[in-house]
C-alpha cells in the first residue's frame, strides 16, 4: 500500500491522517515519526479493507518469509458469514442495514474518521505542532481511535500496510515474527 | 438408532479430550464447535492449516480467534444492584474456535494438591462464601492427571516442586530452556525463601507424538503455535479424528439440547450452520464441554439443570501482577511466555497465616506465581500516552523489553451470587440472548493480594528491578476508592457454573458429570469444579474428562500408586 494505489483516504484526508500520526507519534532520536512509518497507510488498508477480496484482515501463515520459509503473511485468510459481518459493521458502520443492528445502531471507523478529519481540518498538516495537538485535542475520542490505529500502524506487521521497510521494529529492537528460525535456547536463557 | 453414540458441544480441551476416549472405546462422535477452524485439516491426515502465526495484531486485536464482540458480546455487572449491566463487549473470553481455549494458551499445566479436593472439611467454613469438598480425593484423579500428562505431552522436573502433590511417574518430557527473566526472578524467590520450579508446560522440550520440539519463538501466550508444539489440543483432537470416528464440525452453534418425549432423557441437540440454517444431530449421550461460560448458558437457555444452582459458583482466578523494570533488556519475546511457578502463596507461612487472622479470614489460599515477561510492541504501545512520550518510551521500553511479570491466581472462593445468567436484553448474531456475568470477588480475594503483592515485589527488587508496582483484575474497588478501570475480570480461567457433587439439591452434575435430572447429558469442562484452587485449570479439565469418558465408555478405571521408595 503506497500513497498512490489508495483503497479509501482520498490524498488530502490521507496527508491530514499521516500528519496527525506523526503528533500522537513524533519522531525521536532514530525513532522515526508515524508519518514515516506508513501509519496512514495502515489506516487506509484498513478502512478500506473490504476493497480487495479476501479482506485484508487476517494476514495469512505460517510464516512471512522473512526468517526463513516461503513468504504466507500477504496471503489474507477469508472471512466467514458472521466474521465478515461483523468486520463490515466494524469499518463501515451499520448503515441501517436490519442483521448489523441486532443490538442497536453501529457507528463505524469509516464515520468516525470522516467526522474526526472535518474536525481536524483541511489545513491540518500545514499547522504548527502546537496549533496541531489543540486540534486533536479538542477531540479526545477520535484521538484516542487514531492513537490506537496509529500504534497498530507502527507496529503491526508490515503486511497490514504500515510499519515501513519494519522502521517501527527496528527503532525498539524488536525482531517481530520469527518462525520458523525460533531462537536458540542460549538465546533464551542468557543474558544477551 | 441415533445419528451417532455421542455428540460434543465444543472442541477445547474438554471436547477433544472426550472425543479421543470415546472414538478409542468404538463410540462415533460428532463435534459440534461454534467457532471456524484454524487448528488442523479436518481431512485426513489431519495436518496444520498454516493460518496461525507470529503475528501480534492478529491474535491480539483482531479477535482470530474470536469471540469478536460484535459476533458475541457478553455483558457484565458487579452486583444486581448494579442494574442490567454496566458492560457489553469482551468479558473474559476464552477462545472460539476449534481447539477453544486450550488453543491460546501457553500451557503451563500444573496439578492441584491433596487439599484442593478436600478444603470445607480440612480447613474449615469461611463467611460469606460456600466452599465445598469435591465429590472425589486426588488419589483418584492421579492416575488420570498422568494419562493427560502423556496425551497432551508435558514438560517438567517431577522433583522440582517442593509442595506438589504425590505423582506416580514422571512427567513425559524434560523441561524446556529457562527464559532470562526466570532465572534472574526465581534466584532471587529462592534467596527469599520462595520455592521457584521449572513450570510443567504443554509444550514440546523435544520431539513427541509426532510434533516437533518448541523453537522458542515467544509468540506463546495468547497465540496459536504454528509449529505445533503445544499439545492441547491438537494430539487428542487428531487422535480422535484419526480413528475414523470422529466428526468435527465448526461453525455449528448449538442452540438447545432436545429432550425426548419423555422429558426424561435426551435426544440430540440443535444447532445452526455457517449459514444459519437449523440441522439436530441425535445422539445416545450429549456431552456438554463449551465451557464454564457457555455451557450454563446452553443449559438455561434448554432449561436444564438445577435451577437453583445452574450458572451459580462462577469462578476466576483473582490476578494479581506484579510488575518489576529492570535496568537492562530482560528479552521476554523469547521463549515459552512463563517457565517458572512457585507455590507458596498456595502453602502458606506464618506470616501469611497472621494476615489472614489479621484480616478476620480462618485461611489464605492465593495461587501460583507465574514468572514472566513483558513480549509484544503494539500491546505496549497502546498503554502509553501519545506524543513524545510516546516514542521515547517505547525506545526506553520499561514496559516491555525490561518489565519482569509476576502473576498470581489467587483462588477465587466460590459464592452462589456470583453466577452466568441471560441477558435481558443484549443478543448475540444468532439472535439469542447473551450471556451475562454477575461477579464481585469475596474479600479473601484481595486480603489475600495485599498481604502478597508487597512480598513478591520484595523479589522483584532482590533480582534487580529499579522499580516495582502492583496491579489486581478485577480492581480492588474498596481499598481504592471506587473502580478507576475497566471493573471486568481478565482471567481467562472460568469455572464452577455447574458444580458436581451427591447432593442433587446443592449441585448440577453428579461425581460423574451427569446431569442429576438428565441421566445422558454429561458436563465435561471446568462447570463441574466445586472450587477453584490457586492452580490454572486446564490439565485438571483434560483429566476429568478422561476420567468421566472412560466411566461412560465402560472402560476400565485407572488406578495408581506412590512410587516405592528407594
Amino acid at each position: 500500500m503506497t500513497e498512490a494505489d489508495p483503497h479509501y483516504l482520498s490524498p488530502a484526508e490521507h496527508e491530514v491522517v499521516a500528519a496527525a500520526c506523526e503528533r500522537l507519534i513524533p519522531p525521536v532520536g532514530d525513532h522515526p515519526g508515524g508519518q514515516t512509518l506508513g501509519c496512514a497507510d495502515y489506516v487506509d488498508t484498513l478502512l478500506g479493507a473490504f476493497t480487495v477480496d479476501p479482506p485484508r484482515i487476517w494476514a495469512g501463515g505460517p510464516v512471512s518469509g522473512r526468517a526463513g520459509g516461503e513468504a504466507r503473511f500477504a496471503d489474507f485468510l477469508g472471512l466467514s458469514r458472521v466474521e465478515e459481518l461483523a468486520w463490515r459493521t466494524r469499518i463501515e458502520g451499520s448503515r441501517g442495514i436490519p442483521e448489523r443492528e441486532f443490538n442497536g445502531p453501529v457507528t463505524g471507523w469509516q464515520a468516525e474518521y470522516r467526522d474526526g478529519l472535518v474536525a481536524l481540518g483541511a489545513d491540518f498538516a500545514a499547522l504548527s505542532p502546537a496549533e496541531q495537538d489543540a486540534r486533536l485535542d479538542a477531540v479526545p475520542a477520535f484521538k484516542d481511535l487514531l492513537y490506537r490505529h496509529a500504534c497498530e500502524g507502527a507496529y503491526a506487521d508490515p503486511e497490514y500496510g504500515g510499519n515501513r521497510d519494519r522502521a517501527g521494529w527496528r527503532a525498539i529492537r524488536f525482531p517481530g515474527d520469527v518462525q520458523p528460525r525460533g531462537y536458540t535456547d542460549e538465546e533464551v536463557t542468557g543474558r544477551a | 438408532m441415533t445419528d451417532v453414540d455421542a455428540v460434543i458441544v465444543g472442541s477445547g480441551p474438554a471436547g477433544a479430550t472426550t472425543a479421543a476416549v470415546l472414538t478409542e472405546a468404538g463410540w462415533s462422535v460428532t463435534i459440534l464447535e461454534k467457532g471456524r477452524n484454524h487448528l488442523l485439516d479436518l481431512e485426513p491426515p489431519h495436518g496444520p492449516l498454516g493460518h496461525v502465526s507470529n503475528d501480534e495484531l492478529k491474535h491480539l486485536f483482531r479477535h482470530f480467534l474470536g469471540p469478536d464482540p460484535l459476533i458475541e458480546p457478553r455483558t457484565y455487572r458487579r452486583r444486581e444492584a448494579d442494574g442490567e449491566r454496566i458492560f457489553t463487549g469482551s468479558v473474559n473470553n476464552l477462545p472460539s474456535t476449534v481447539g477453544g481455549g486450550g488453543f491460546h494458551a501457553d500451557g503451563k499445566l500444573p496439578r492441584f494438591r491433596e487439599v484442593d479436593f478436600h478444603a470445607r472439611s480440612e480447613l474449615g467454613p469461611i463467611d460469606g462464601a460456600d466452599v465445598v469438598d469435591w465429590p472425589f480425593g486426588y488419589d483418584e484423579l492421579e492416575p488420570y492427571y498422568a494419562e493427560a500428562e502423556r496425551v497432551v505431552g508435558v514438560a517438567g522436573d517431577h522433583t522440582a516442586n517442593p509442595f506438589a502433590a504425590w505423582r506416580s511417574g514422571p512427567y513425559p518430557m524434560p523441561p524446556g530452556p529457562d527464559m532470562f527473566c526466570a532465572v534472574l526472578t526465581s534466584r532471587a524467590a529462592s534467596e527469599l525463601g520462595f520455592h521457584p520450579y521449572r513450570a510443567p508446560t504443554g509444550v514440546n522440550s523435544v520431539e513427541y507424538d509426532g510434533r516437533p520440539a518448541c523453537n522458542n519463538c515467544g509468540f506463546c501466550g495468547f497465540f496459536g503455535c504454528p509449529i505445533e508444539a503445544k499439545g492441547d489440543p491438537v494430539a487428542p483432537l487428531r487422535q480422535a479424528l484419526r480413528s475414523g470416528r470422529c466428526e468435527v464440525r465448526p461453525e455449528s452453534y448449538v442452540t438447545e439440547v432436545v429432550l425426548d418425549a419423555t422429558g426424561d432423557r435426551a435426544r440430540g441437540v440443535r444447532y445452526l450452520d455457517a449459514a444459519g440454517i437449523e440441522h439436530e444431530v441425535s445422539a445416545r449421550h450429549v456431552i456438554l464441554a463449551a465451557g464454564a461460560f457457555e455451557t450454563p448458558r446452553l443449559l438455561l437457555a434448554s432449561e436444564l439443570g438445577n435451577p437453583d444452582v445452574v450458572g451459580r459458583y462462577l469462578m476466576y482466578h483473582f490476578q494479581t501482577y506484579v510488575l518489576g523494570v529492570f535496568p537492562f533488556s530482560l528479552h521476554g519475546h523469547r521463549g515459552r511466555s512463563v517457565t517458572h511457578l512457585m507455590d507458596d502463596p498456595i502453602v502458606p507461612d506464618a506470616a501469611a497465616r497472621d494476615a489472614a487472622r489479621e484480616a478476620g479470614l480462618p485461611y489464605f489460599r492465593g495461587g501460583i506465581v507465574e514468572h514472566g515477561a513483558g513480549a509484544h510492541p503494539i500491546l505496549e504501545a497502546v498503554h502509553l500516552p501519545a506524543g513524545e512520550a510516546h516514542t521515547r518510551l517505547m525506545l526506553e521500553s520499561p514496559m516491555r523489553e525490561r518489565l519482569a511479570a509476576f502473576t498470581m491466581q489467587g483462588e477465587d472462593l466460590p459464592q452462589a451470587t456470583n453466577r452466568v445468567d441471560l441477558d435481558p436484553h443484549v443478543k448475540d448474531v444468532w439472535g439469542r440472548p447473551a450471556g451475562r456475568v454477575t461477579f464481585l470477588p469475596h474479600r479473601h480475594e484481595a486480603a489475600c493480594a495485599a498481604h502478597w503483592a508487597p512480598r513478591l515485589e520484595e523479589v522483584m527488587r532482590g533480582a534487580g528491578a529499579e522499580s516495582t508496582f502492583w496491579i489486581t483484575s478485577p480492581p480492588l474497588e474498596d481499598a481504592r476508592g471506587g473502580v478507576q478501570r475497566d471493573p471486568t475480570p481478565i482471567s481467562r480461567h472460568v469455572m464452577g457454573t455447574a458444580r458436581m457433587g451427591t447432593d442433587p439439591r446443592t449441585s448440577v452434575c453428579d461425581p460423574w458429570h451427569r446431569l442429576h435430572d438428565v441421566e445422558n447429558v454429561l458436563v465435561a469442562d471446568s462447570s463441574v469444579f466445586p472450587t477453584s484452587a490457586g492452580y490454572g485449570p486446564t490439565l485438571t479439565i483434560v483429566a476429568l474428562a478422561i476420567r468421566a469418558a472412560r466411566e461412560l465408555a465402560g472402560l476400565t478405571p485407572l488406578r495408581s500408586s506412590p512410587p516405592a521408595a528407594p
